[in-house]
Parts: C-alpha cells; sequence; structure tokens
C-alpha cells in the first residue's frame, strides 16, 4: 500500500528512480524524467484553474436556462421562421462536426506517414474530437421540434434520408474516435495508476489502465490496433463530413444542391480543425508551462498544413461561386448576389479574407509561422468557417423559389446562450481531461526518444543508394 | 368490394385564374376547416403563420400599367414529391390516391421536410396552438389539433375523403364523383377552384388539366405537381 505513495513521491520529486513493486501487483513507476512535468497539470490544481472552471461552469448553466426556456415553450423562442426554417443551430452542428476533424483524422495520418513531430500533438488533437462531437450532435438534438420523439429515429429510421446516413456515420466517428483516443492512452493511464496513491483516483486509473505492464507483447498488440484504427478512422471522417454536406446538397434548393460539397466540407472541416488545434496546443502549452514539449517548429508545421488547407479551400470555395455565377441560373443568382453584395455580404468578405487573404499572406512566410502568427490566423480561421457554415445555411433558405415574405432571420438570445454554452462546456471539458489525463502522450515521447531517432537514421538511409546487392539483378 | 378493380382515383385540382377574384376564401375556409389557430399580429410579424392554401403575391404588366395579383396555393401534392425523400422517420408518405400526408404523431420536428420543399408549403408549429375562447366551440371534431413541435401542411382535407368513402361504404355503392372535394374548393365563390379525380375522363378536371391554358408551378423541377393553374385569357 504505502509503495504506491512512495512511487508518487520518488517518481515527482526524483523523477528518476525507480520504486519496487507493490504487493498487491502493482508495477515498478516507470522512471520519467524530465517527462514529469507532463504529469504536473494532473496532481497538482492551481486556483485559475478552479475560477475558470465557474466561469466556464456559469456560462453552461447559462445555456442550460436558455434551453429549458426553448424546451417549455418551443422553438418559438427562437429567431426562426418560414422559410427561414434552419439557422443557428444547424450552422453549429456543421461547424462542430468540422472543428472535429482536428483531431482523429490529422493524427491518424501524421500517424501513417510517420510524421516523427506528431507525438507531442496528437493527443491534444484526438481529445477535441470526441468532446467537440458530443456538441454536434447536441446541436441537432436542440434543433429538433420534439426531442422527447428522439428514439422514433430508431424505430421508424429510413435509410433514404440523408439525416440517417448523418446518424450512422456520426455514431461510427464517435466511436472510432473514442477508441483512437483510448487506445493511445492506455500506457499513460498506467503510468498514472503507479504514480497515484490508493483512492478514488488509483482505483479510477488502474481500472482503465486495463493491466498494462508495458510488456513487449502488450505492446505489440497496442500498437497493431493503434495502427488498425488510424486507418479506419480516415474514411469514417472523411464520410462523416461528407454526409453532412449531403444534408444540404441532397435537396434541390439554390446554391444547396451541388456536386462538389462533399469534398468542399471536409476541406472546410479540415482546415477548421486545425486551426481549432493550434489554438488549443497554444493554451496549453502557456498555461501548463510546456513550452518545451509543443515547440515553435510543430506550430510552423501545422501552419504550413493550414496554409496548404487554406488554399485548397479557396479553390473550392472558387470554383463553387464561378460555376453558379456563369451558368447564371436565375434562382441560384438571387441566393448568389445576396451573399456578394446582399444582407450576407459583411459576413460572406469576413470569411474570405480570414479563411484565405490573411492565411495566405500571414503563413506565406517561415518567419511569421510563428506560435503568435499562426495562433492570430488559425482565431480567423475558426470565426471565418463558422461564418462560411452560416453564409451555406441561412441565405439558401432566405430566398427560396417561390416568393415569401423574407421576415430576415437573427438569432435570439436563446440560441446566442446555447451557442456560447456549447463552446464553453467544450472548453470545460477539454480542461477537464487535462486534469485526469497526460495532455501530451507520454509514452509516445519516450518511445520517440528511445526508438525512433534511431528508427529514421536507419530509415533515411534505406533510401539512400547502398552497397547491398541489387534484387533480381544479374549475378 | 367493386372499387378494389378499378385504378385508385389521382385526386388533384385545377385553379381557374380567370375566375379567381382574390377575395381569400379559400385561405379563410381551409383555416377554420382544418383547426389552423390563427396567428397573433406579433407571430404573424416574425413569419410563422400557419396558411395551408396560401396566397402568393404576382406581379403582371409592366410600369405603370402593374396589377398585383394573388395566386391561391395550398400543397402541390406532388407525384414526385421532394419532401417524402428527406424525411428521417418516415413521418411523411403518399397514399395509393396521390395525397401528400403528415403522420403528426411521428414527426420528430427536424424540419428537413420544410426546408427540401421547393414550394415552401409546409409548415412548422413554432407555438401551442390558442384559439381565442368563441373560435375554441368551433373547431372541427374530425381534424387533429396539431401540438408544438411539429410540421404540419395541406391535407386536400383528407377526412373529408374518409367521411365520403364511409358514406359510400355504409350504404353499399362506389365513391361518386363530386362527393369528395376540400374546403377551398368548396368555398369559392366564383367556383376557380375545380376538384376532382385527374384520371377520370368525365371529370371536370381531366378536361381542364388539359386545357392550353394549364401551367404549373416550377415544373421543370419535375415534382409534377397535382394542382395545376389555368392562365387568365387574353
Amino acid at each position: 500500500m504505502s509503495s504506491a505513495a512512495e512511487a508518487l513521491n520518488v517518481g515527482l520529486a526524483a523523477g528518476g528512480a525507480a520504486g519496487t513493486a507493490s504487493e498487491n501487483g502493482g508495477h515498478p513507476p516507470a522512471a520519467l524524467g524530465a517527462d514529469a512535468v507532463l504529469l504536473r497539470p494532473i496532481l497538482h490544481t492551481t486556483w485559475r484553474f478552479w475560477v475558470a472552471g465557474g466561469v466556464l461552469a456559469c456560462v453552461s448553466l447559462w445555456g442550460v436556462v436558455a434551453y429549458l426556456t426553448q424546451f417549455r415553450w418551443g422553438l418559438g423562442v427562437t429567431g426562426l421562421n418560414r422559410p427561414v426554417y434552419w439557422g443557428i443551430y444547424i450552422t453549429n452542428f456543421v461547424f462542430f462536426i468540422g472543428i472535429s476533424h482536428a483531431g482523429t483524422l490529422i493524427s491518424a495520418i501524421l500517424r501513417i506517414a510517420q510524421a516523427e513531430w506528431r507525438r507531442a500533438i496528437t493527443r491534444s488533437a484526438e481529445v477535441i474530437t470526441v468532446m467537440v462531437i458530443l456538441f454536434g450532435v447536441g446541436s441537432i438534438l436542440i434543433d429538433m421540434g420534439r426531442p422527447d420523439r428522439m428514439m422514433n429515429i430508431f424505430y421508424y429510421g429510413r435509410f433514404q434520408s440523408p439525416l440517417l446516413w448523418d446518424v450512422t456515420s456520426v455514431t461510427c466517428y464517435l466511436t472510432g474516435s473514442t477508441l483512437y483516443l483510448f487506445l493511445p492512452l492506455i500506457p499513460d493511464i498506467a503510468i498514472l495508476r503507479d504514480h497515484t496513491t490508493p483512492g478514488l483516483r488509483h482505483t479510477f486509473y488502474r481500472f482503465l489502465a486495463l493491466g498494462w505492464t508495458g510488456t513487449k507483447r502488450q505492446h505489440r498488440i497496442l500498437e497493431g490496433m493503434i495502427s488498425v484504427m488510424a486507418i479506419i478512422v480516415i474514411p469514417i471522417a472523411v464520410s462523416v463530413h461528407t454526409v453532412v454536406s449531403f444534408v444540404f446538397a441532397m435537396t434541390i434548393q439554390p446554391m444547396w444542391h451541388s456536386a462538389i460539397f462533399g469534398p468542399y466540407f471536409v476541406v472546410g472541416a479540415i482546415f477548421s480543425g486545425i486551426a481549432a488545434l493550434i489554438l488549443a496546443m497554444a493554451l496549453i502549452r502557456s498555461i501548463y508551462g510546456l513550452q518545451n514539449y509543443l515547440k515553435p517548429i510543430h506550430f510552423n508545421y501545422l501552419g504550413m498544413l493550414l496554409l496548404v488547407m487554406s488554399l485548397l479551400w479557396f479553390y473550392f470555395t472558387f470554383a463553387e461561386y464561378l460555376t453558379t455565377f456563369y451558368g447564371s441560373d436565375p434562382v441560384h443568382m438571387t441566393v448568389w448576389w445576396a451573399k456578394i453584395r446582399g444582407p450576407f455580404a459583411p459576413a460572406f468578405w469576413t470569411m474570405v479574407s480570414v479563411c484565405f487573404v490573411i492565411p495566405v499572406a500571414v503563413l506565406s512566410s517561415r518567419k511569421r509561422r510563428s506560435v503568435k502568427g499562426t495562433v492570430i490566423v488559425s482565431m480567423g480561421v475558426v470565426l471565418g468557417m463558422w461564418l462560411e457554415r452560416w453564409t451555406i445555411v441561412v441565405p439558401s433558405l432566405s430566398n427560396p423559389r417561390l416568393p415569401v415574405t423574407d421576415f430576415g432571420y437573427f438569432p435570439s438570445w436563446v440560441e446566442w446562450s446555447i451557442f456560447l454554452a456549447c463552446a464553453a462546456t467544450f472548453t470545460l471539458f477539454y480542461m477537464t481531461f487535462t486534469k485526469l489525463f497526460p495532455i501530451v502522450s507520454i509514452w509516445e515521447i519516450q518511445e520517440g526518444r528511445e526508438h525512433a531517432v534511431r528508427e529514421v537514421s536507419e530509415r533515411v538511409k534505406s533510401y539512400l543508394p547502398g552497397d547491398e546487392p541489387e534484387v533480381g539483378g544479374a549475378s | 368490394m367493386t372499387e378494389s378493380a378499378k385504378p385508385a382515383p389521382r385526386w388533384g385540382m385545377v385553379v381557374d385564374l380567370d375566375r379567381c377574384t382574390g377575395c381569400q376564401a379559400c385561405t379563410t375556409a381551409c383555416q377554420i376547416e382544418n383547426n389552423v389557430a390563427p396567428s397573433s399580429a406579433e407571430t404573424a410579424d416574425k413569419g410563422r403563420s400557419i396558411r395551408w392554401m396560401d396566397q402568393l403575391p404576382y406581379m403582371e404588366g409592366e410600369y405603370p400599367n402593374v396589377k398585383m395579383r394573388l395566386l391561391p396555393r395550398p400543397c402541390m401534392h406532388c407525384d414526385h414529391p421532394p419532401c417524402i425523400k428527406v424525411c428521417p422517420v418516415g413521418a411523411t408518405t403518399k397514399g395509393a390516391d396521390g395525397i401528400v400526408a403528415q403522420i403528426y404523431s411521428r414527426c420528430i420536428g427536424c424540419r428537413y421536410c420544410t426546408t427540401a420543399c421547393p414550394y415552401t408549403v409546409r409548415y412548422f408549429n413554432w407555438y401551442e396552438p390558442t384559439w381565442p375562447d368563441d373560435l375554441a366551440q368551433t373547431l372541427n371534431p374530425d381534424v387533429f389539433v396539431r401540438p408544438r413541435g411539429i410540421v404540419e401542411k395541406c391535407t386536400l382535407c383528407h377526412h373529408r375523403l374518409q367521411n365520403a368513402k364511409d358514406k359510400a361504404a355504409a350504404e353499399r355503392r362506389d365513391l361518386a364523383p363530386g362527393e369528395y372535394s376540400p374546403a377551398c374548393a368548396d368555398i369559392c365563390p366564383t367556383q376557380a377552384i375545380a376538384f376532382g379525380d385527374l384520371d377520370d375522363p368525365h371529370g371536370e378536371v381531366f378536361s381542364q388539366s388539359r386545357s392550353p391554358r394549364v401551367f404549373r408551378l416550377l415544373e421543370d423541377l419535375g415534382t409534377e405537381p397535382k394542382v395545376f393553374y389555368l392562365r387568365e385569357g387574353e
């Protein structure tokens, strides 16, 4: 029993010497060395955390009040009307699901591509995915006129409806990315198990660690599973935002009925996801003092990815708007003009500047791809991608084919409160995660130190012409 | 029982704009017949009035000789309805008689059908329906009062079809032409709205829907509406 307490002391204070194995099947805490800093947010909580958490919890509670108001009085408390039947909730649904592409997808691609710089950032990315999907799904439920009939989707679900495609895809995505977050977490949970004294927390970690002792066999199984999941989650993630776009594209409404919406939405999702990841990393690094782990080089590389996605996003936007303009179908052009110089022009042009002009101007120089530079650009991109979803959902509905009096749509206090509360609760969940689990993967950093450097240099050597005999060459 | 041998009727409507005076009696009759709650000035201002039979305003002629016209617009009861495809729970269906119906007790209020309908004829219950005291006494007992949070639309007064069918069945005979028609067609003082089986060669709507003056709304979308309009004669 006392050995765990001892281990905690040893692990934290010395950070080096290993404790002895405890009688109850415990394991000697691994030497963490300098990486002990990654456990500090979990074992020490400052008053600042409680203040920030308290403020966020108040905002969340306010959102609960807003939702209860809507639940009591119906969707009449929103700003929605006929013809704008969908508004901020659907915008948020697309936006949050888009942000979720930060994690799983980017992390999986980096893992498969054996990008060694991924080690410090994958965890923080994967957590975004799992947490933010909840609010994407939540937004749809909040938008329902009869949330009490939610189960009808399972009783009477029809696969003819793109909404059912969403339900299926998002469920797979949530399951897949939770698993994909959990698997690489196991060795770190085991570290935590070995560094906590018996108590509620220790039991919690011991339960989640699934008996991890770090044997060669366990490592082989775990890494195999991670690789399999990394491959599985990529098509799932792509399908998620594709079918989200299909909700719009499958209708014949002006400027929704577009064949490029699938890839356009996926690109936009990854774009906003990278921006959200940069923001999260910048916060983590300054709050928990992890400048040594989340280094400027990570922001530089992510900045490059952001730049590529910005160009891709613009390419799709340009193709979409030029096609509509050149075709000049009057029904589509009404929506087109409403965005270009009508009531939606401020949102549209803000979107173009913060999603394309500013990112390209800032990120195209190595010097400006600093932590500060990428953070500023990312804030714009997150805002701009929300506006993008807004200018897709609302203008088309405001300009239906048959003349309908346009009453204008502006979200009510209930809608804004719920939006704010979603963002606040997401942040609260994320913060809580950093207090329970290491936000930078400890074992992957250690693995990087111990094996990857050698492996990479061997890999590089294997790319170069060597003196090994040619395979199948003439003898 | 002889009815099953005959093909099901395709109920449809022909609105003669030459006869229509824009009196909007059809809108009012529909409202009363189908228990559509009247909207207050405030809710109407927010764009939340429900009018199954609405009036589409349109301009005719060139300035200064312009006329403001109204076009009565019920649900089109399309043969290929875009709303049915998108419903995630099958709360909107098309029966053998071609009437596009809404299952109120199943609708989850996601409003996908309202956004998918190119005619914007589907309405959402933003509020719990309320009637002024004296009007509450006059609710039609044949029609379901819709709760808040679900979608509703013109049913072509489907309850009238049910009643007419029941009556015919009780009298052991087939449904006779003219026995069933919706409230809007019945009330029209100028008989601008003809209603009947579009496939019955002896019926009025059969010939009218083949008139050279005929047009349908957004015909190019291929939704095949069963509501026809006759343009005003020149």
